[in-house]
C-alpha cells in the first residue's frame, strides 16, 4: 500500500460555541479519488479550509508524505503542493484566459519581462488537455462557468499539485461538461494526483471515487473503500440514522391519505431551472403539512424559492387556490396568499437593524397604511397579538431584533407572514439552529395552522422532524421528485431508500 | 440561550457607544454654541445668526435627500450638479415668469434622480459609480445650457426668496424646514419610510417579504434629486445669479458629512432626520468658530476633517455588527 500523501491527524478546531471539528482524521494516498462526504454543519468547509491553510487547527497535526507540517496560510498550503477549486471560480474575470492560467508565475522572456508569445502557446497547450479549444486572449468572464472551471483546474494543476481539493465542482456544469471532467480526473488519478472530492451527488461519488470519508456534527463516522458501502448504508451514515428494516425497492402505490377530500390549496406543475430543478411537482391541501426530503443540494429550498418567485424558472407553473401565479415575483406570491419562512434567518430573514415591531409588520405594511401613512395603533394591536400567540419572549416591541435569541427571531418571522395571513406556508427548516423549547414550540405552532386549514410545505434536514411532522413526504434527488411518500409509508427507511435509490434498478 | 450569555458584555459598552452616537451630534451643537457665547462677542447676535442659517440652508436641504440615500445603503455624488443644472435652468426660463423657471430646475432634478435610480435599481450599476456620471455629465450639460457663463438675475420675488424674511425669519430657512419636516414625517409614520430602512438594512430579506425593492430606490433617489435642485434654486437666489461653473461645487461632501456627522451609518438601515439637520449645523458651527477666531480656511478643514472621523468612528460599533 502507498505511503499517503496527506495524513490528517486528529484535527480538532472550535469556533465560538461550536465544534466544528472534533478529532478527525483520515489519509489521502497518491492518486486516489477520496470522496468527502457529510450534511450542513458535518464539517466539510472547516476541513478543507484546515487543509488549505485559512484555519489554524485547535489541535491535531497534518503529515505532508508523512512530515509534520503547518499552514499559516494558503499560500503555504499552495507551496506544499496543495491546491483547491471552490464552488464558484475565483479567478480574475477581465483578465485573459492565458493569464489567469499563468497569475504570479508567468513565463519570462528576455530581460525579465512576461513573454506573452511564450505564455500564449503554453496556456493553449495546457487548456487543450482539459477540453478548452477557445483563444487563450480572450478574457476569462467571456467563457461559460465550466470551461472557467476548467481553467481553474488547470491552473491548479499546473502548479506542480500533488493534492487537488474540489468543492463541489460540479455544482453548475453541463453534463457535457462532467464529463470533460471526469476524463481530466481519470487522467490525475494515473499521474498519482490524489483528489478529494466533495459532492452530494451520489452517482458522481460511485462512478469516480475509490474511497470517502463520511463527516456527521464534526466527527468522523467512517472512511474506508466506498465499494464496501452500498447508497443506504452511506446516506444512512451521512444522516445518522439506522438502517432497520428497509426495503430496498421502490416506495410507490397509495397508502391512506386522510386529506384527499380536502381542497388542493398550492399545485406547482414541473418547475425546471437550470442545474437546480429538473421538473419538480408539488401539490399541498388545505390543512395538509407536505414535507420534502433530500440531501443537501437536492432541491429542496430551490423548491420552495421556486414556488415562491424567488429563484428565476425556466419552465413551470404556479397554481394558487385555482387561480395561476406569476411566476418570478415574490409579491405576486405574497398576494396570492403565501409566505416563505427562508432557510437562512440572518441573510435572507431579519431586518437587524429595526424593532421587533417594525420586523413583525414589515410584509404587511399596506394592510396597515392608508394614503401611505402607516397607523400606529394598527401596528401595536397586530404585535401584541401575535407576541402573545407565538409567546415570543422581549422586553418591548421596540426591542431590537438583533437582542434577540434565534428562538425568538424565528418566531418574530412567522409572525410576520401570518399576519400578512397567508393561505400556503412554505417553511424551510423553520427550527434549525433554535433551542429545544421554542423548536417545540414552533412544531405544535405548524400543527394548529394547519389543523385551522392552512397548507403547509415543511423543509427539513432533521428527518425525525420531518416524519413526525408531515402527512405527506416528497423526496428529493438531484432536482427531482424521486418519491412521494402517504399515510404509513412515512417512514425513515422508506425516506432512506428513496434518497439511495439508484436509477439502475428503477422501478419508478 | 447562549446567545444572550455571548451577547450581555458588548451590550454594556454599546450602551455608552449608542448614547454617544444618538446625542453626540446635538450635545456638540450645545457646547459649541455656548462656547461662542461665552467668548466670541456679538457671536450670538442677530445678524451672524442669520447668515449662519441662511448659509447653511441649502447644505440642510441636499444632506436630507442624501440621507434617504445613505439609508438605502447608497450613496449619490450627484447633487452638486443638479444644483447647478438648477442654476443654468432658472435663468433660461425665467422670462416665462418665478413658476415655470421653478418648476423646470425641480422637474430637472427629479429627472435626473430617476435617472439614477434606474441606474441603481433596475441596471443593477453601483450607487457610486452610477451617480459619479451625472457628477461629471451633469455639470457639463449644465454649463452647455448657460453657454458657460454667469447669467445676473434682477427678478426680485426670486431674489426675495434668497434674501427675504417671513416673519423675522429668512424665507430660505422656512424653505429648508419644509423638506426637514417633510422627511421626518416621511421616515416616521409613511410605509415608504420604513420600506426605505428595511431595504437598507437586510435587501434580500426586504425582496423576500414582497417589498418593491426597485420602485423605492427608485423613488428615494427622485426625491434627492427634487432636493438637490430646491437647494441650487436657493443657491441660485442668494447669489443673484445663475452661475452653473460654481454653483454646489463639493455639494455631495458636504451633504454626506452633515449625514455622517449626524449618526446616519453609511451601511444603511437607519436614517436621522434631525440628526442630518444638526450634523449640518455642526460643521457649519465650526467652521464660522474658527474662522472668527482667525484662524486660516485650511486649519479649518482640518478641524473638520477630525470631527468626521470622529463620528465615523463612534458609528464604526453599529456597522461592525
Amino acid at each position: 500500500m502507498d505511503e499517503p500523501v496527506l495524513e490528517v491527524v486528529e484535527v480538532s478546531k472550535e469556533f465560538p460555541g461550536v465544534r466544528a471539528l472534533d478529532r478527525v482524521s483520515f489519509r489521502l494516498r497518491p492518486g486516489e479519488v477520496h470522496a468527502l462526504v457529510g450534511e450542513n454543519g458535518a464539517g466539510k468547509s472547516t476541513l478543507i479550509k484546515v487543509l488549505t491553510g485559512v484555519h489554524r487547527p485547535d489541535g491535531g497535526r497534518l503529515l505532508r508524505d508523512g512530515r509534520p507540517v503547518v499552514f499559516g496560510t494558503p499560500i503555504q498550503a499552495q507551496r506544499a503542493g496543495i491546491s483547491t477549486i471552490y464552488q464558484e471560480v475565483n479567478l480574475v474575470p477581465l483578465m485573459s484566459i492565458a493569464q489567469n492560467v499563468f497569475l504570479g508565475r508567468e513565463p519570462r522572456g528576455p530581460l525579465g519581462l512576461i513573454s506573452r508569445s511564450r505564455m500564449h502557446a503554453m496556456a493553449a497547450d495546457l487548456l487543450a488537455g482539459y477540453g478548452v479549444t477557445e483563444d487563450v486572449r480572450r478574457p476569462l468572464g467571456s467563457l461559460g462557468v465550466g470551461a472557467q472551471q476548467m481553467v481553474a483546474l488547470a491552473r491548479a494543476v499546473s502548479v506542480d499539485a500533488r493534492v487537488v481539493i474540489m468543492d463541489e465542482p460540479t455544482s453548475s456544469l453541463e453534463p457535457r461538461e462532467v464529463e470533460t471532467l471526469f476524463e481530466v480526473i481519470g487522467r490525475l488519478h494515473r499521474q498519482g494526483i490524489a483528489i478529494l472530492y466533495v459532492s452530494h451527488r451520489l452517482d458522481e461519488l460511485y462512478r469516480i471515487c475509490d474511497r470517502v470519508t463520511v463527516l456527521r456534527d464534526g466527527k468522523l463516522v467512517h472512511t474506508g473503500p466506498l465499494a464496501d458501502l452500498d447508497r443506504l448504508a452511506l446516506v444512512s451514515m451521512m444522516l445518522g440514522r439506522e438502517i432497520g428494516d428497509v426495503r430496498d425497492h421502490g416506495v410507490t402505490g397509495f397508502g391512506e391519505d386522510g386529506h384527499a377530500a380536502a381542497e388542493t390549496l398550492l399545485r406547482a406543475e414541473d418547475l425546471v431551472s437550470r442545474h437546480r430543478l429538473a421538473g419538480v411537482s408539488v401539490t399541498v391541501r388545505a390543512g395538509e403539512i407536505v414535507g420534502l426530503a433530500g440531501l443537501l443540494g437536492s432541491g429542496r429550498s430551490e423548491t420552495a424559492r421556486a414556488i415562491f418567485g424567488a429563484l428565476p424558472l425556466d419552465s413551470g407553473a404556479v397554481v394558487l387556490a385555482g387561480k395561476t401565479v406569476r411566476t418570478g415575483s415574490t409579491s405576486a406570491a405574497i398576494s396570492a396568499g403565501m409566505a416563505m419562512l427562508a432557510e437562512d434567518r440572518k441573510a435572507d430573514g431579519i431586518i437587524p437593524n429595526l424593532s421587533v415591531r417594525e420586523n413583525i409588520v414589515l410584509a404587511a405594511l399596506p394592510r396597515l397604511s392608508r394614503y401611505g401613512l402607516v397607523s400606529r395603533a394598527k401596528q401595536d394591536k397586530i404585535v401584541d397579538i401575535f407576541v402573545e400567540r407565538l409567546r415570543i419572549k422581549i422586553s418591548s416591541p421596540e426591542q431590537k431584533v438583533s437582542e434577540l435569541s434565534g428562538g425568538n427571531q424565528q418566531k418574530v418571522l412567522l409572525a410576520r407572514w401570518l399576519c400578512t395571513r397567508p393561505t400556503v406556508m412554505l417553511l424551510d427548516e423553520p427550527t434549525r439552529g433554535i433551542d429545544v423549547g421554542a423548536k417545540a414550540e414552533v412544531r405544535k405552532l405548524i400543527d394548529e395552522l394547519a389543523a385551522e386549514g392552512m397548507g403547509v410545505l415543511l423543509i427539513s434536514s432533521d428527518m425525525e422532524e420531518l416524519i413526525e411532522g408531515a402527512d405527506r413526504l416528497m423526496v428529493l434527488r438531484d432536482g427531482a421528485i424521486v418519491g412521494d411518500l402517504r399515510g404509513d409509508q412515512v417512514t425513515e427507511g422508506n425516506v432512506l431508500a428513496a434518497l439511495a435509490h439508484h436509477e439502475g434498478d428503477a422501478d419508478e | 440561550m447562549s446567545d444572550a450569555a455571548l451577547a450581555s458584555r458588548p451590550q454594556v459598552r454599546r450602551g455608552h457607544a449608542n448614547r454617544l452616537q444618538e446625542y453626540g451630534v446635538y450635545a456638540a451643537v450645545a457646547a459649541l454654541v455656548l462656547f461662542n457665547l461665552v467668548f466670541i462677542p456679538n457671536f450670538m447676535s442677530l445678524g451672524n445668526f442669520r447668515t449662519q442659517l441662511v448659509q447653511v440652508a441649502p447644505i440642510v436641504i441636499v444632506a436630507l435627500g442624501m440621507a434617504l440615500v445613505i439609508g438605502t445603503e447608497g450613496i449619490d455624488l450627484s447633487v452638486g450638479a443638479v444644483m447647478a443644472l438648477a442654476a443654468a435652468l432658472i435663468p433660461l426660463y425665467l422670462g416665462y415668469g418665478l413658476v415655470p423657471a421653478l418648476a423646470m430646475a425641480l422637474t430637472a432634478g427629479l429627472v435626473a434622480g430617476v435617472c439614477n435610480g434606474l441606474l441603481v435599481a433596475y441596471v443593477g450599476i453601483q450607487p457610486i459609480i452610477a451617480t459619479l456620471a451625472l457628477l461629471v455629465g451633469g455639470r457639463g450639460l449644465a454649463l452647455v445650457m448657460a453657454h458657460g457663463q454667469l447669467v445676473d438675475i434682477h427678478n426680485p420675488a426670486l431674489l426675495n426668496l434668497g434674501s427675504g424674511d417671513l416673519l423675522g425669519v429668512p424665507i430660505s430657512v422656512v424653505i429648508a424646514a419644509v423638506p426637514a419636516a417633510l422627511t421626518g414625517l416621511l421616515i416616521r409614520r409613511t410605509a415608504l419610510g420604513r420600506r426605505i430602512v428595511a431595504i437598507g438594512g437586510n435587501r434580500s430579506a426586504s425582496a423576500l417579504s414582497g417589498l418593491p425593492v426597485r420602485r423605492v430606490l427608485v423613488t428615494v433617489y427622485a426625491i434627492c434629486g427634487l432636493f438637490a435642485a430646491l437647494a441650487g434654486v436657493l443657491a441660485t437666489a442668494r447669489l443673484g445669479a445663475g452661475d452653473p461653473a460654481d454653483t454646489g461645487i463639493l455639494m455631495e461632501l458636504s451633504a454626506i458629512t452633515a449625514v455622517v456627522v449626524g449618526g446616519t451609518p453609511l451601511s444603511g438601515g437607519r436614517v436621522r432626520v434631525a440628526g442630518t439637520v444638526a450634523g449640518a449645523l455642526l460643521m457649519q458651527l465650526v467652521y464660522a468658530t474658527l474662522i472668527k477666531h482667525n484662524l486660516p480656511d485650511s486649519s479649518a478643514q482640518m478641524v473638520q476633517a477630525a470631527i468626521i472621523v470622529v463620528a465615523v468612528y463612534v458609528s464604526r460599533e453599529r456597522s461592525g455588527r
